[in-house]
């Protein structure tokens, strides 16, 4: 098994090569599954991501805070059986203040910089997913687990 | 879109559509070399039969199930058989399998040909490809080609092609393997010529046989050598080989017969062929500018040439020797036959003498120096065993190989590991040992009252039952289980009986009606002819299913006497007594006794190490080698304490199961094993109770604690800790050293 460091390392490369990931969120066990552009900060405990509020996701996260976030390298060939790796991003959801001194608002707006009116809407809600694991999957079906509050 | 060409059509820049062999046959036949007739089958097939039918993705799936550093060679080994019997499952697409026949028709329609591997690559002079992929002689009509080109195909994959994988530059994206289909000439004397010996280069080396070279390539039959010195071309010497068996055409394939008395007394070839052969080898050399490697036969005074390829060159000598060790393990059936009588009739009886005479040497007796060398004594002995069952018994666990390769071939089998239920329940010595257990748990469960002693510790030593425990123990202490007294062996026994006793009769599978099955569809599917020879394989490779496993018992029972003896200088010596009992620490207990001076070092014993435990495994990968599934509470074996510790239901984990502690198995729910290979011990015990079972998962005894509730998954392979222990239960560990 890797060590953490190098886990870890390999994780930040993913995802700061990922510009989206799968947001699953539910509500009156109906789940959902979303795309979002996401931005994560150097620990891997904050998944920034951002939404407009009339959106199913958005009020699924207003029942329910939980929710799971998979960023991938899949690239739709054979070879993703071996070499694709998924991490699933576990925990709570919470909505930023908008200002620009957020340090999370900012990271965002970094790594996608053509979603800075986006996000400037005051219909549009910044979002972030406080992950507690990060469930790592590579050579199909070889899974560690990443918890990040122990 | 060319599938085949004939050598006349082969240009240079075809090489890599016809593969090496196919491109030096046609440079030689272009250059007017007695050639037989040839055909090539170009990679272009090959490519169309892997993408259109899905196959190449199943293959990727497969070779890449788990990272090859992380493999052994067994398991590469069944990556290989899964592999070869994808292709064997999958048709070769219509429209492709009516141009080969059409083809194939034109060129031989009826006549018995060769089908060889013509790999990309293979004329490189940087890689030797010998012994790596599969060639099929005596094979005759299209249906029955095409049968064998998709074999040797499925071979680009064969377990030894995969180990040197790097070497040859085996990927899956890239795979491709072209086919040579050549007229069979049925030669009276045939052979090989090494143009230069790779152990003296000034000479050139001629091996030959009777009848087809067949027999001296895969070693079944012995070949008279000559040495050719490569300046003057005079022969420097000649040594005959004990000629006793020739390989000639069978109905289909070949067979290996007697030689007659007027062969056995003369040599294959006269001075004056191997002085023909010598010169055809140099023109050779000279046309593809480097020393080769040919293939020849003599069809009536007739030289035919079957193959040239170079000289492998840098190869390096170690890597060379691991390979010959490999390819060595890959044995015939005659061999095998050999190899049985070998091990049954001299290693086994010699191996239970061996023992009971060093039994009877009362050890207490002894002076101290005539102790100490008794220990040296049994030290070498056990090394001589050892190599014994390097040397045979290793060797002979490939009938279990070839019986499933045939079973394979001929059945083509949904699941490819069916074929080892015929050969399991063959009474293997640590399943009657484990019989003799439960008849003890079953008294012991039968008994109210003697459960009631056994449980307050009262029982009397002298009881009858007492006794029949402490001959049982007796039985078990082996080296395995280390530094453990014979009453406390009893006393964990009697622990471990309780606990069967609760769980009543342990569930050792039948499956008479199952296996005869099998047997019929076995025979159903080969030809009538062969029907006699796969039931004697099948016996063959029962004995050697049943062999692997008992053959380390026989062991165990000698290492138990250097055991046993490294005990005697302990009890007697308090500064033994501070080195491990360890038989592999014995010499520093015979310095002790010959030298009152002398301390041992002492060693460390290295923690068993704990993971992060920010970071928890929660599906291991490895290879599934008994199916079912299971979920149980784990126990991690990692020393003595451990197994005795087993409690009914749990699964057991450890680094490696050897038949001298599956005394436990009974009770166990599912096996898991970092080893990996479908017969390795812990694999042939689970089938044995029909328990769940992976193997090759690694760092399993690291990754995996006891008390971690996990599954076992025997059909996929794959281990999931769905509960792992918190971190403030786990104590360190040590290893058997501590």
């Amino acid at each position: 098994m890797k060590s953490q460091m190098s886990l870890r390392k390999q994780l930040k490369e993913l995802f700061d090569k990922q510009r989206i990931g799968v947001l699953s969120t539910q509500k009156k066990n109906r789940p959902y599954a979303s795309l979002v552009a996401f931005a994560v900060t150097d620990d891997l405990k904050s998944f920034v991501f951002a939404t407009p509020r009339t959106t199913r996701k958005y009020s699924n996260i207003m029942a329910s805070s939980r929710a799971a976030l998979l960023i991938d390298n899949r690239s739709n060939r054979m070879s993703d059986f071996r070499r694709a790796m998924a991490v699933t991003a576990v925990g709570n959801v919470r909505e930023l203040r908008k200002s620009g001194k957020n340090r999370l608002i900012r990271l965002y707006k970094e790594k996608h910089s053509h979603l800075e009116d986006f996000i400037k809407s005051p219909t549009c809600a910044v979002l972030c997913l406080e992950a507690e694991t990060l469930h790592v999957v590579d050579h199909f079906q070889h899974v560690v687990e990443l918890h990040l509050n122990k | 879109m060319k599938f085949t060409y004939h050598l006349s059509q082969i240009k240079k820049s075809d090489q890599k559509c016809v593969g090496g062999k196919a491109s030096a046959l046609a440079i030689m036949a272009q250059e007017e070399l007695p050639v037989p007739k040839t055909i090539c089958i170009s990679t272009n097939a090959y490519n169309i039969f892997m993408d259109e039918t899905g196959l190449r993705a199943q293959v990727l799936m497969e070779y890449h199930r788990k990272q090859f550093d992380q493999m052994r060679w067994e398991e590469m080994w069944d990556c290989s058989l899964r592999i070869q019997n994808m292709f064997a499952r999958t048709p070769i697409p219509s429209t492709l399998a009516a141009a080969l026949m059409v083809e194939i028709t034109n060129c031989f329609d009826n006549s018995a040909v060769a089908v060889r591997s013509s790999a990309v690559g293979e004329d490189s002079a940087r890689a030797s490809f010998a012994g790596l992929h599969e060639s099929y002689l005596n094979v005759r009509g299209p249906k029955e080609v095409l049968e064998h080109i998709k074999l040797v195909w499925a071979s680009t994959w064969s377990d030894a092609a995969i180990l040197y994988r790097k070497e040859i530059g085996l990927e899956v994206e890239k795979s491709s393997m072209a086919v040579v289909i050549q007229e069979l000439i049925q030669g009276q004397e045939s052979g090989v010529i090494f143009g230069r010996s790779p152990v003296d280069h000034s000479k050139a080396v001629i091996e030959a046989v009777y009848g087809l070279n067949q027999g001296l390539v895969d070693g079944t039959v012995q070949p008279d050598r000559w040495m050719i010195d490569r300046d003057s071309g005079k022969i420097v010497s000649h040594t005959p080989a004990q000629r006793a068996k020739i390989v000639v055409p069978a109905a289909k394939g070949v067979k290996v017969i007697r030689l007659t008395t007027g062969k056995r007394n003369k040599p294959p070839l006269t001075r004056h062929k191997v002085k023909d052969i010598f010169k055809l080898e140099k023109r050779l050399a000279k046309l593809f500018g480097s020393d080769q490697d040919v293939e020849w036969t003599y069809d009536h005074s007739k030289l035919r040439l079957l193959q040239s390829r170079p000289i492998t060159t840098t190869g390096k000598a170690k890597d060379n020797d691991d390979r010959q060790w490999y390819l060595s393990l890959k044995r015939g059936f005659e061999n095998l036959v050999d190899l049985r009588s070998k091990i049954e009739d001299e290693i086994i009886p010699e191996m239970v003498s061996e023992a009971e005479s060093l039994k009877k040497i009362d050890l207490k007796q002894l002076k101290d120096k005539e102790l100490a060398t008794e220990i040296s004594r049994r030290v070498d002995i056990c090394e001589k065993w050892k190599k014994q069952y390097w040397d045979y018994c290793i060797p002979f666990a490939h009938g279990i190989r070839l019986f499933g390769t045939v079973y394979n071939k001929a059945v083509k089998p949904e699941n490819p590991y069916e074929f080892l239920e015929l050969l399991e329940g063959t009474a293997l010595k640590s399943v009657q040992r484990n019989e003799q257990l439960q008849r003890l748990a079953n008294k012991l469960k039968a008994d109210k009252s003697l459960r009631v002693l056994v449980r307050s510790g009262k029982l009397p030593e002298d009881s009858k039952f007492a006794k029949e425990v402490a001959a049982y123990a007796q039985e078990l202490l082996t080296p395995l289980l280390g530094m453990i007294s014979q009453s406390q062996l009893r006393a964990k026994m009697l622990e471990l009986l309780i606990e069967m006793a609760e769980m009543g009769t342990a569930k050792k599978v039948i499956k008479d009606q199952a296996k005869s099955n099998l047997e019929k569809r076995l025979l159903a599917n080969m030809p009538k002819k062969d029907r006699t020879f796969a039931l004697e394989l099948m016996d063959l490779a029962r004995t050697s299913y049943r062999l692997r496993d008992d053959d380390n018992i026989y062991l165990g029972q000698i290492e138990k006497q250097l055991l046993n003896a490294t005990q005697e200088a302990h009890n007697r010596s308090s500064i033994v007594s501070k080195i491990p009992l360890d038989i592999l620490r014995a010499d520093e207990s015979v310095k002790c006794l010959r030298d009152p001076n002398y301390r041992p070092e002492s060693r460390k014993s290295k923690p068993v190490e704990i993971q992060d435990r920010q970071i928890m495994p929660r599906q291991l990968i490895g290879q599934p080698a008994g199916s079912g599934l299971a979920t149980g509470r784990a126990r991690v074996i990692r020393k003595t304490e451990d197994l005795f510790a087993f409690k009914r239901g749990e699964v057991l984990v450890c680094d490696a199961i050897d038949p001298n502690m599956t005394f436990v198995i009974p009770l166990a729910s599912a096996i898991v094993e970092r080893r990996g290979g479908m017969l390795i011990h812990g694999a042939i015990i689970a089938r044995e109770y029909g328990l769940p079972c992976v193997t090759g998962v690694p760092d399993a005894d690291k990754l995996i604690d006891t008390e971690d509730q996990i599954s076992v998954d025997g059909y996929l392979g794959i281990v999931t800790i769905s509960k792992k222990l918190p971190i403030k239960h786990l104590k360190t560990t040590t290893n058997k050293d501590g």
